[in-house]
């Protein structure tokens, strides 16, 4: 009979948790960061599902979502309060996955998809159909959105393949296009009246109040098949991080495993993009934050997921609690609550912090 | 021994004159830049919906007359041009050094937050205090964007010794992001601020007078020479903060001079224009494909490069569209597949 043992491994700050002849060596905080942050994120979507205009309370919507309740709270919760909360969680945590892999890969804590054009592309797609659409646009925005930021997707990599694709240049033509995008978009504000440039703003800023589950259901088909694809080829991204010639060394396929997990990052950023706008900060700040929190070398990908579904869902809790901040974007929300804290975090670890 | 002794000798002569030939080419792009840039401020004067003459100009810049063209040279290409000449150079200076301080080529001159801060004060003197004048946007600009950048170097600044590249980057990214949230909760409840906030965001060097560009100007020339001042020191820094500390240079105060030439550079622009995005960012690439990475070259032919493409996307904006699309758009649509073509193509200059 084999015994499980849960010991100090022989690498520093690693524990080691072995069976007979199987063993894994793992860091305590990579495994409780993510486990915390599930916790928080069941708790904040129960009080956000809660809330309405019969209020139910955070037992009874665990319940309800688990198979229990009756058919008046089933209906509520279902058909009617999932979809605002379940498409935070989705996108926030597509985001997150996203800015994490592409700041990974570019080694630079500011390649998120705002940067890399791909938000941008999205945005010119959305807003046009804003501004040309006026008051029909609601079915047009999302397949704009979707449409622009496949189609800055496509070019980011078209333009970024020579012989494979590098980081830096992959950045460097990402900004090429991001300010292209990011120009057509203010210009197109200016165009349109100014109550067309409100709602582009809106949706600009990152907006979850008008979600409901036609839009939700493609968003979560497409997501449950990126999201494990992504962190199954995640792999190869520690390898990665020693710079070409090593991880070449080591028998890694750079450019094919680069250029998959780059493709991936652009299909999460693009469908959470189209689904809910760039909802602000979510891809740059909550890659930082798990890193500080995990006290990672890199971005951890399972932590940035969870932390960024968290920080929307929180931002959107606030939104409708918060005096004042009624029909606020979300977006508005996760800067103003997002920001603070990465400030914080990085003045805590100042010291460890390395040019 | 001989053999050796004449070996060494050829490889430094080598060395010399390959030394040699890269200060020519420099010199060479510098002085081709300069007279681009010459080139690109008389098409300024001339060109636009009305083409006026060579010698008319030289006429109304000389002995002004009561004549149409005169009025029009004088008082609405000649201010025009003059402002996005400064706010060229401020912009291309600007960019070169943010880029150098954060050692991060995708820095931009509004990562201190100095766009976000001066948005967020042209808004808050539109919404609280009903300023409505071009002249009182440029001062609440100009002291946002002062406000927000010292805030993003007091933060990065905070616990160790002084700031580092990666603390810079983060508290700028992360005031700018909480600044863009309250600038939108602002305009969203507000339609006044919605109209000043998306006409100012755009940026334009159009309608301003001799008066704006007498506002900015002090501020654009201090900054230019604390910015050239710091060159030196810059070339040093780009060897990391330990080894430039470890070859006597005062680290500390290469970067406070340095981040307060931004300030001035980027404060004062934005003021007078609004945002003008990307310039920063792809002037300093430009002319690192001419120069290398030695910042005594770097940073004026930055400069240069940024007045010429600022002025040619003015003066392309009004011939091709008819001054629909404003500078910041035009230089936009253009500069960015050069940008994307040269990287493309050549490669880029690593910092």
């Amino acid at each position: 009979m084999s015994r499980i043992a849960l010991s100090k491994s022989s690498i520093p700050g690693r524990r080691a948790i072995a069976s007979g002849p199987v063993g894994w060596s793992f860091r305590l905080r990579s495994l409780v960061v993510p486990v915390i942050a599930i916790a928080l994120l069941v708790l904040m979507a129960s009080l956000n599902i809660g809330l309405g205009s019969s209020y139910i309370s955070v037992s009874d919507v665990l319940d309800t979502l688990t198979g229990g309740g009756d058919a008046r709270t089933q209906g509520i919760i279902f058909d009617l309060r999932l979809p605002r909360t379940l498409s935070g969680i989705l996108v926030g945590g597509a985001l997150g996955l996203a800015g994490a892999v592409f700041q990974s890969i570019a080694r630079n804590p500011l390649a998120s998809p705002d940067v890399l054009g791909i938000t941008w592309g999205a945005g010119v797609g959305a807003v046009s159909a804003i501004v040309i659409g006026g008051n029909l646009a609601s079915l047009g925005v999302p397949l704009g959105g979707l449409v622009g930021g496949l189609t800055a997707g496509t070019l980011l990599y078209l333009l970024s393949w020579r012989k494979g694709i590098d980081g830096y240049r992959m950045v460097l033509i990402g900004i090429g296009i991001s300010a292209v995008g990011y120009n057509i978009v203010y210009w197109l504000l200016t165009v349109g009246d100014v109550d067309s440039a409100t709602r582009a703003t809106t949706w600009i800023v990152g907006n979850l109040s008008d979600v409901g589950w036609e839009s939700v259901g493609p968003v979560l088909t497409a997501l449950a098949i990126l999201v494990p694809v992504t962190l199954i080829c995640s792999r190869t991204l520690s390898t990665l991080q020693f710079g070409d010639d090593t991880a070449r060394g080591l028998g890694l396929r750079v450019d094919a495993s680069r250029g998959i997990l780059l493709l991936l990052a652009v299909l999460l950023a693009s469908v959470a993009t189209a689904a809910a706008g760039p909802i602000t900060f979510v891809a740059l700040a909550t890659p930082q934050i798990a890193l500080r929190l995990v006290r990672a070398a890199q971005p951890p990908l399972l932590s940035s997921l969870v932390l960024g579904a968290l920080l929307t869902v929180s931002a959107d809790f606030a939104v409708r609690v918060a005096p004042g901040a009624t029909d606020l974007p979300v977006g508005v929300l996760t800067a103003i609550l997002g920001a603070p804290y990465l400030i914080f975090l990085f003045i805590r670890n100042r010291r460890k912090e390395t040019a | 021994m001989t053999a050796l002794a004449e070996q060494g000798s050829k490889s430094r002569a080598a060395a010399l004159s390959e030394s040699a030939r890269r200060r020519r080419r420099r010199r060479r792009a510098l002085g081709l830049l300069a007279l681009a840039l010459f080139l690109v401020c008389a098409a300024g004067i001339m060109l636009g919906t009305k083409p006026i003459a060579p010698g008319t100009v030289w006429q109304a810049l000389t002995d002004p007359a009561r004549v149409e063209d005169h009025i029009i040279v004088r008082s609405l290409r000649l201010p025009r041009t003059l402002l996005g000449l400064c706010v060229g150079l401020a912009l291309g200076v600007a960019g070169s050094l943010i880029q150098a301080h954060t050692r991060n080529p995708l820095a931009d001159p509004g990562l201190l937050g100095v766009n976000q801060g001066a948005a967020f004060a042209v808004v808050a003197a539109v919404v609280v205090l009903n300023v409505q004048s071009l002249y009182g946007y440029i001062w609440f600009g100009f002291a946002g964007a002062l406000l927000a950048s010292c805030v993003v170097f007091a933060l990065g600044s905070i616990g160790g010794s002084g700031s580092t590249p990666i603390t810079l980057t983060l508290a700028g990214a992360a005031v700018s992001a909480l600044l863009n949230g309250l600038i939108a909760a602002i305009v969203l409840g507000n339609r006044q601020g919605m109209e000043t906030y998306r006409f100012w965001h755009v940026g334009s060097i159009a309608s301003r007078d001799y008066a704006v560009l007498g506002q900015v100007l002090p501020f654009i020339v201090v900054g230019l020479v604390l910015a050239l001042a710091s060159t030196p020191g810059m070339n040093a820094l780009a060897l990391g903060t330990d080894v430039a500390k470890a070859l006597g240079q005062n680290v500390r105060r290469t970067r406070v001079v340095g981040i307060l030439a931004i300030t001035l550079l980027t404060g004062a622009a934005v003021g007078a224009c609004g945002p003008i995005a990307f310039l920063g960012l792809l002037a300093p690439h430009l002319a690192r494909m001419f120069t290398g990475p030695d910042y005594r070259w770097l940073v004026p032919c930055a400069a240069l490069t940024g007045a010429v493409l600022i002025i040619t996307a003015d003066v392309l904006s009004r011939v091709i569209s008819g001054d629909t699309f404003e500078v910041g758009i035009m230089i936009a649509i253009i500069g960015a597949p050069v940008f994307v073509f040269m990287v493309h193509r050549k490669g880029v200059v690593r910092i």
